[in-house]
């Protein structure tokens, strides 16, 4: 276990130094223009971080972000057991659910800005719809992959519906509603920081949107890396709780 | 009897290498003996001993670490020629019909396409499959499948035939029907068949002659001939020799299963 | 026609139903949507009038091309990595980590790079799309059982071979999957750079109709790729119910 744990670092960390090796290649391809070498980016991030503007619009984000989240969660949630139990409901919507689920949810973003105006409730509303559909998904075929031997025993334990839910199907879907919610994490945070890009005038988004049209190569470096530095890392930590609940810790 | 042998095992040891480089896993061996040409040979033993791997390095899919194997004569390398194998696992192709799974045998041929579907239905019609032809492997009982696994290895004409417990995923009834079928294919075919099982009933009733295998490093600690008839079926089980015989295997195999299960801890 | 199919078609209407008499009662003004015979109703003119034809066929052009890079580069990748492990074990943490990341932050700087035009969109779809690809075919191929490829040395395949006749149509179900995941993935990821920043195309005329309050082209529009989007998934997935159905799985 501990081996596997270490060969495990030392991938990662192979992964890492490839990485920077291929982005530094890439600068140096492209050149000056449009891109800037990974350690400009760090040096130009590590300033930006000393800013109080620059914590504000990481707060703001922060903050949309949370309310998508938990909306999306709780709502997935609620959509996933819903469906699950009612076997006619959960055969009926789980493909329409999949087929919103592939379609460019951005275009729909016209209509929750003319919905809720521009603003806070905007990004969340948009955050949300990114992340409620994967919540729901794996809650819906988790909960339905429950073992009948689980339920039998329920059964003949005579538990009420609703200690049914609470003792046998929750427990026994968490590991995978767990990684509904890895997934709906993610997307929630992509849906937010689109959100920002368009109808805000604050948070990352914002400052994206921001650098592009000042053309201010450096901070467009500094927002992408962050951005994908804390999305990495966190959806890395959910991935190791991921996978303890999937194989016991 | 040399004059007759049709395989050849002399000294055969496999050792598996450890990941770790050290001393390794001593799987089988050393393994001699001669399988005569048009026998049922029946190998039983307690379960990994080595069957297996027995099998696979007759039919060329692992090399012995020791030893040499031959096949009319000749030594095997890679894949020899005219050697079929049925697995225990279901080989079915999902995505062929059984037709197409039986004609997939022939795919090597140098035949004439009519050619080839005339053996192609000849096969399937000698397996009872004329009606699923066109049937995919899915909709077919477990039973079938293995069926339609035997038809692909018998469409190329084998002159020996592996058995890696072609009925070990099924119930007791169907095995003993699948075994008839096998009995009557090896007169009709007079290939040469090696049947790996562990079940000792079965050994009894298909071989002319059953190795008995020790627990790991497997090897032959006797050699048991059943003089049955060749135009023998299951009901051979009613013989009163049908007991004894099972004995004899059970009291060589005993003590060998119970190193297998303290090994394991059980 | 099944129960499931009914209950679709009565959430559909129902939820039509809804809008149009919430915006008959004003509940939703005029400037937010108007009510779905009047989208409708303009919808058909567009139709009819072959407005927009252009911009949508360039999209549906660089859709393509993002989905069809995506698919077979994808599928490429995927089969060299199954056969070197510890490459693969270097990528896997990058394959697990890749959708949580913003992927459309990137594409201000592929403007950058290459210029506003469709480059960067592709690019954007493509790069939404291939990894998926991999990570579908990669988990396909996991599946195929030892004992398919045991048959395939045993009938004396090459290599090659057993890729073209055991290992890949083994894997067709899966290929069928990654296809759809692609597809979605590619609209998405051109038709969104296309709203984000572009000169034109479908995103772009969408964003351009909300700029300017012209919600009798807007919502025609988004109808529009809704129907695309469906009807492509919609054929992708019937074929992979076949598929799957001949196997016993569906």
């Amino acid at each position: 276990m501990i081996q596997s744990d270490r060969r495990q670092l030392i991938n990662v960390a192979i992964l890492i130094v490839g990485i920077l090796v291929f982005w530094e290649i890439a600068y140096l391809i492209v050149g000056e223009l449009a891109m800037r070498s990974p350690h400009e980016t760090f040096a130009f991030t590590w300033k930006l971080m000393q800013t109080d503007l620059f914590w504000g619009h990481v707060s703001e984000t922060m903050q949309a972000f949370a309310m998508a989240l938990a909306i999306a969660v709780g709502l997935g949630l609620l959509i996933g057991f819903t469906l699950a139990i009612h076997k006619l409901s959960g055969d009926a919507m789980e493909p329409m659910l999949v087929a919103l689920y592939s379609i460019p949810k951005i275009t729909l973003y016209p209509i929750i800005l003319l919905a809720f105006g521009l603003g806070m409730s905007a990004k969340v509303a948009f955050g949300a719809i990114h992340g409620v559909i994967p919540v729901a998904l794996f809650t819906l075929n988790a909960v339905r992959a429950t073992k009948p031997i689980l339920i039998k025993t329920g059964r003949v334990l005579k538990l009420p519906p609703a200690a049914m839910v609470r003792t046998i199907l929750f427990p026994a879907a968490v590991p995978e509603i767990f990684t509904g919610i890895r997934v709906g994490f993610s997307l929630t945070l992509i849906g937010t920081v689109l959100g920002e890009m368009f109808a805000s005038q604050r948070g990352m988004g914002y400052l994206l949107m921001n650098a592009i049209s000042l053309y201010n190569v450096d901070l467009i470096m500094a927002v992408t890396f962050l951005l994908c530095v804390f999305a990495s890392v966190v959806n890395t930590a959910l991935l190791i709780i991921d996978h303890r609940l999937h194989h016991g810790a | 009897m040399t004059s007759s042998a049709h395989v050849t095992l002399r000294g055969v040891t496999k050792v598996f290498p450890a990941s770790d480089g050290g001393p390794g896993v001593h799987a089988l061996g050393p393994i001699d003996i001669d399988i005569r040409k048009g026998e049922f040979f029946a190998v039983v033993g307690p379960s990994g001993c080595g069957k297996s791997t027995m099998l696979e390095l007759l039919a060329g899919l692992t090399t012995p670490t020791e030893g040499e194997i031959e096949f009319e004569g000749k030594p095997i390398r890679d894949i020899p020629e005219g050697v079929g194998v049925v697995f225990q696992e279901d080989a079915c192709f999902p995505w062929l019909s059984v037709e197409g799974n039986v004609a997939f045998g022939l795919r090597r041929s140098n035949l004439s396409a009519d050619e080839k579907a005339r053996k192609v239905a000849a096969v399937i019609k000698m397996m009872g499959l004329s009606e699923f032809s066109g049937t995919y492997p899915a909709q077919l009982s477990g039973g079938m499948r293995q069926r339609v696994c035997i038809a692909r290895t018998l469409v190329v004409e084998p002159r020996l035939i592996l058995l890696d417990e072609p009925f070990g995923a099924l119930d007791q009834q169907t095995r003993l029907l699948m075994g008839d079928e096998v009995l009557r294919l090896w007169r009709e075919t007079g290939a040469t068949v090696f049947l790996i099982t562990h079940a000792l009933d079965e050994a009894a009733m298909l071989a002319d002659r059953i190795g008995v295998m020790s627990a790991r490093p497997g090897t032959l600690i006797d050699v048991v001939e059943t003089k049955w008839p060749a135009d023998r079926d299951s009901r051979i089980v009613e013989r009163e020799n049908f007991g004894a015989l099972t004995s004899r295997l059970w009291k060589s195999l005993r003590d060998e299963s119970m190193k297998t299960m303290g090994r394991m801890g059980i | 026609m099944k129960p499931t199919q009914i209950y679709q078609i009565a959430i559909i209407l129902a939820f039509v139903a809804l809008l149009e008499v919430l915006c008959l009662t004003k509940v939703i003004d005029k400037i937010t949507m108007p009510a779905p015979h009047f989208i409708l109703r303009d919808f058909f003119l567009m139709i009819i009038h072959g407005r927009y034809f252009h911009e949508v066929g360039q999209s549906m052009f660089n859709v393509m091309i993002a989905f069809v890079s995506a698919f077979v580069i994808g599928i490429i990748t995927g089969t060299i990595l199954h056969a070197y492990r510890l490459v693969r074990d270097v990528m896997d943490p990058l394959f697990a980590t890749y959708y949580a990341i913003p992927v459309f932050a990137f594409y201000p700087l592929f403007i950058m790079i290459f210029g506003l035009g469709d480059g960067p969109q592709v690019l954007i779809g493509y790069m939404l799309g291939v990894v998926a690809v991999i990570v579908t075919i990669l988990n396909g191929l996991d599946r195929v059982p030892r004992v398919l490829k045991k048959t395939a040395r045993i009938n004396r395949l090459s290599p090659f071979q057993t890729a073209i006749r055991v290992t890949l149509p083994f894997c067709a179900p899966f290929l069928l999957t990654a296809a759809k995941l692609a597809l979605a993935y590619a609209f998405i990821g051109v038709i969104g750079s296309e709203f984000i920043m572009a000169r034109s195309g479908m995103g772009y005329e969408i964003g351009h109709a909300y700029t300017n309050f012209d919600n009798a082209t807007m919502y025609p529009l988004i109808l529009l790729l809704l129907l695309i989007s469906i009807f492509m998934n919609g054929i992708l997935t019937a074929w992979e119910k076949v598929l799957l159905a001949r196997r016993g799985q569906a």
